[in-house]
């Protein structure tokens, strides 16, 4: 019994034992847990508490209200208005030909929406989501909102479109805006602005949008919002509005631009009117224009190739960068260098015999009109557009001081007008040549760059910049279309200033001179006589006509036999009221013929408008009136021949 | 019993929380609860001499059972550990976790004196087959816990330290072997498991949430009902295995202080217990049961803190489940009966 008692107290010594090794072991792995926990949450709290907020906390960009593009009267040219659309986003559909395949099931999906959702794939990241269909209806969207669980991937989003309400009126100027693409983001980020954009898919791509994307696009708001593990909102934390953009208000009018517009019909051109005092552009047309509504969700192939492949070219801005030759257009300006350069003072006069010849030569330059004008001094060689006259002075006065002249009047550069892509055009000096085709200059070059041909190119705004400083007596204007920024918050408007770009140092009776010549070019015996007729106020003119296609030594030019796309271009130059002009303009009507006939009637009306409020009377499409040029004309040997 | 009652009332807070304030899920625990007190009750009143009894039958039942999962168990999350009685699915592993020990208990009861050798080889024999069928269903898990609590009852019961040293040592030495003959995906498995930054958005996901949970608790925790991991759903399996993460990250290093001392209190009690038992088998029951809690608590706190590799086991008492709380209950219940049992053995 002792022993069983002695054994028994044995064993539980020993068990006691063991229990304490227990004891102890669970203490210290305990302890560890305690030091585990120590370290995570008092040591390193700061790191998990980041993690966790990262988890938790997610910035969610607000995107600004874009800007407002407004006529000067206050129309609306481009603005915003709320959609709803439905988007994709390819990462996180397991099929996607299936989920569009059922989503047409459910709601209307055209092969065209089709299509346009396969060019954004393309263009975006997989993790981003694109539109399937914009424009949902109440009904459309309620049906899918009803049948969402069946789509994971797909959702609705309420967008800000912009919506351009005149359409296709002055497209080129107001531009439009598109999604933004790869390339934009790498401008964005190096202009340092790529943080403002979390969150936008458009930005301006062409005309004002582009220009004056800075002030359409406002600034990004943010929202810290709480999210969940999926991803969903939960509760905004705080928010930071976002700032919508500046409005734009231009100088030009729309009506103005709608009679432009108009005037011109079918054809193809282009046109620009500038306040010669001010430098602001009231009118700014290019010819056929398109509708820049199919750009803002993306234009569809089908759409995209009519425009793009079009012979009419209705995407190239024509003002800006649609170069032509200036032709008789250029006279007014050569005429001011030679008086200017005291090679042609008022008395001096020629007797013009229907052509020029170089000293040495036996080339003839042919005048337009091939009996020539008679005795033609400065002013009636601009009212009749003498060639010969300008033949001679041209090659008096040398290529170096012709074009180093005109180049003051904004001929070979660029205007700094508000809209980005305008090209130079082209005022050939000796050095250019030689640079371009290593050839040296040759005099009859000089020659026939007095009337505006040869190399010269000039563009449309060019060509109304030029007349606008003439019509201000040297004073160069920088065009402008925006003449006010209106604060999109506040709506405080600030003007953008005009500013002067150069002061010509010109005489004034020279341009007095130059001015009454084309003055004379709208009364009878002008080669415009009939678009001054019965004006009500007095217009200084130049037509011009810039030819399309070179005609051989010994064929003549008959526009009615001639390809259409062949014919000379019509130009005219105008300012008016001639006393004291507020506008000045300059029409470009491709393959149109004479200048007077078919672009000088487009320059009348939107002077009528612009200056007497007289609308055009509705009347049938314009018919080129036969050429007063396209008499006969003899050939003889050697010659060229240009018109007007 | 105070601190049972204490953890239990912390359990419902927490799984309030983690639930996302759902209380038809504390509804529903709370009839566990309920059910698993009636079993702790039944269980202390049964005197140790009957369950010394009874130990044999439920082993082989037990047994037969996990044969019987074997053979024709419902398969779930590619597992194969329920068995369908018709009536009834039960998971024949987790009264394993009752039998098993009882089964060893009586087993070095049954031997007098110091147990030899041989006794230990038999007692390896008798834990090692049912840890091997529940390995294969396969609940590496509980399969380890059950593995531990035969051990606890081994150990307790004088298994000679030279052997302890041995063993442990060989295992060591093996395991290079091991890792040798391991394809390479398993080793990649085994590898995330203890370095889960390897694989943030998959397996390693867990763990790193948890980890975000408890670290970002900080000292005294975001408050009740304000864990930002939990109620925003960052934390995976919060009313189970991963609950330990919600109470640190809401209670911070306090609550877990906290819980721990309660654990050490429980373990304690049940030590205390253990060692004031009046017959070899009570006293080795006692024992395995007690230190099989902890095993839980240490390894479900392990693995949710990041130091132990992710196992699925739940947190005792706090865990929202049913048959596991049974089984604690159980467990809590033969202690209070050999406690009150004590004196009349002895004399």
């Amino acid at each position: 019994m002792v022993a069983e008692l002695k054994n028994y107290i044995h064993e539980q010594y020993y068990f006691r034992l063991r229990l304490g090794v227990a004891g102890l072991v669970v203490l210290s792995l305990f302890a560890l847990l305690a030091f585990r926990f120590y370290y995570l949450q008092i040591l390193h709290y700061n790191h998990y508490q980041t993690l966790a907020e990262n988890n938790r906390i997610s910035l969610v960009p607000t995107i600004p209200n874009r800007g407002l593009i407004l006529d000067k009267n206050g129309v609306v040219l481009a603005h915003n208005f709320f959609v709803y659309t439905l988007e994709i986003t390819p990462a996180k559909v397991k099929n996607l030909d299936n989920t569009i395949t059922e989503l047409g099931q459910l709601i209307e999906v055209s092969s065209l929406d089709k299509k346009r959702f396969k060019k954004f794939r393309e263009q975006s990241h997989s993790f981003e989501s694109a539109p399937i269909r914009t424009h949902l209806n109440e009904i459309e969207a309620a049906k899918f909102a009803v049948n969402h669980y069946r789509f994971p991937g797909v959702e609705i989003k309420s967008r800000l479109f912009r919506h351009y309400p005149l359409g296709k009126l002055g497209s080129h100027m107001v531009g439009y805006i598109g999604r933004i693409n790869d390339k934009d983001i790498e401008n964005l980020k190096q202009e340092g602005v790529y943080s403002n954009y979390k969150g936008s898919d458009h930005i301006g791509k062409s005309g004002l949008e582009q220009f004056y994307e800075q002030q359409l696009h406002g600034t990004t708001g943010f929202q810290q919002v709480e999210i969940d593990a999926d991803g969903h909102a939960v509760r905004v934390l705080s928010s930071n509005a976002p700032v919508p953009g500046d409005n734009l208000i231009l100088s030009a009018d729309s009506k103005l631009q709608e009679i432009a517009e108009t005037a011109f019909g079918e054809r193809r051109g282009a046109m620009v009117a500038i306040n010669p005092k001010t430098g602001e552009v009231l009118t700014y047309v290019s010819q056929p224009t398109f509708n820049p509504n199919l750009f803002v969700d993306g234009i569809d192939t089908e759409n995209w190739k009519l425009l793009n492949e079009s012979l009419d070219k209705p995407l190239i801005n024509r003002p800006l960068r649609g170069i032509y030759p200036p032709g008789s257009t250029f006279k007014p300006f050569v005429a001011l260098a030679g008086l200017e350069a005291g090679k042609r003072n008022p008395p001096f006069a020629i007797q013009d015999p229907g052509f020029f010849m170089l000293p040495g030569s036996r080339h003839r330059y042919r005048d337009w009109k091939p009996s020539g004008h008679g005795m033609v001094d400065m002013q009636k060689a601009i009212t009749v557009s003498c060639d010969t006259f300008f033949y001679g002075l041209a090659m008096e006065l040398g290529i170096e001081r012709l074009t180093s002249f005109v180049r003051h009047f904004g001929f070979g550069r660029k205007s700094d007008i508000d809209i980005k892509g305008e090209i130079e055009g082209l005022l050939p000096t000796p050095e250019w040549k030689m640079r371009r085709y290593k050839q040296p200059w040759y005099p009859g070059e000089t020659v026939i760059i007095g009337i505006g041909q040869g190399y010269t190119l000039a563009t449309p705004l060019q060509l109304a910049q030029a007349t606008a400083i003439l019509a201000n007596n040297g004073v160069a204007m920088k065009p402008h279309l925006v003449t006010k920024i209106q604060n999109g918050l506040t709506g405080k408007q600030v003007f953008i200033p005009n500013i002067v770009q150069d002061r010509i140092t010109l005489n004034p009776d020279n341009v007095e001179i130059v001015k009454r010549g084309m003055v004379d070019v709208t009364l009878p015996g002008g080669t415009a006589a009939s678009v001054g007729a019965n004006a009500g106020y007095s217009i200084a003119a130049k037509t011009g006509t810039a030819q399309v296609i070179g005609i051989k030594q010994n064929e003549k030019y008959n526009e009615h036999t001639i390809n259409e796309r062949h014919r000379d271009h019509a130009l005219f130059i105008a300012f008016a009221p001639a006393e004291d002009p507020t506008i000045a303009l300059a029409v470009i009507v491709e393959n149109g013929g004479h200048g007077g006939s078919a672009a000088g009637p487009i320059a009348r009306k939107v002077m009528d408008y612009y200056l007497l409020g007289k609308t055009p009377a509705i009347e049938p499409a314009a018919v080129a009136e036969p050429l007063p040029a396209s008499a006969t004309g003899t050939t003889t040997t050697s010659e060229e021949e240009f018109h007007d | 019993m105070a601190c049972l009652f204490f953890a239990l009332l912390l359990s419902l807070f927490v799984l309030y929380s983690a639930s996302g304030q759902d209380f038809s899920r504390i509804y529903a625990q709370g009839v566990n609860v309920a059910v698993a007190l009636g079993a702790m009750w039944l269980a202390a009143n049964i005197s140790p001499l009957n369950l010394e009894r009874a130990a044999r039958p439920l082993y082989i039942l037990g047994l037969l059972l996990l044969i019987g999962v074997a053979l024709f168990g419902t398969i779930s999350h590619g597992a194969r550990r329920w068995l369908n009685l018709g009536f009834m699915q039960i998971q024949p592993s987790e009264l394993m976790r009752i039998a098993v020990p009882m089964m060893l208990a009586w087993y070095f009861a049954s031997r007098e004196g110091k147990p030899s050798a041989s006794n230990f080889v038999v007692g390896s024999v008798l834990l090692a087959i049912p840890v091997a069928l529940i390995m294969k269903q396969p609940d590496l898990g509980t399969s380890l816990l059950i593995a531990s609590s035969g051990f606890y009852v081994l150990f307790l019961a004088g298994l000679s330290w030279r052997f302890l040293l041995i063993a442990s040592a060989s295992l060591l030495a093996l395991m290079p072997v091991f890792w040798s003959l391991l394809h390479e995906y398993q080793r990649k498995r085994i590898e995330i498991l203890f370095d889960p930054t390897q694989d943030p958005l998959g397996a390693g996901y867990h763990t790193i949430q948890a980890i975000i949970a408890i670290g970002s608790g900080g000292g005294a925790g975001k408050g009740w009902l304000n864990g930002t991991q939990t109620q925003l759903d960052f934390l995976p399996e919060r009313t189970t295995d991963f609950i330990f993460a919600v109470f640190s990250e809401e209670f911070g290093f306090l609550g877990n202080m906290l819980l721990l001392t309660l654990f050490s209190l429980i373990i304690a009690r049940g030590l205390v217990i253990a060692s004031q038992a009046q017959n070899t088998f009570s006293r080795l029951l006692a024992g395995s049961i007690t230190l099989n809690f902890f095993s839980y608590a240490f390894v479900n706190m392990g693995m949710v803190s990041g130091i132990l590799p992710v196992v699925g086991v739940p947190l005792p008492l706090i865990s929202y489940g049913g048959t596991s709380l049974v089984t604690l209950y159980l467990g809590f219940g033969i202690l209070m009966s050999i406690h009150t049992h004590k004196k009349l053995v002895a004399t």
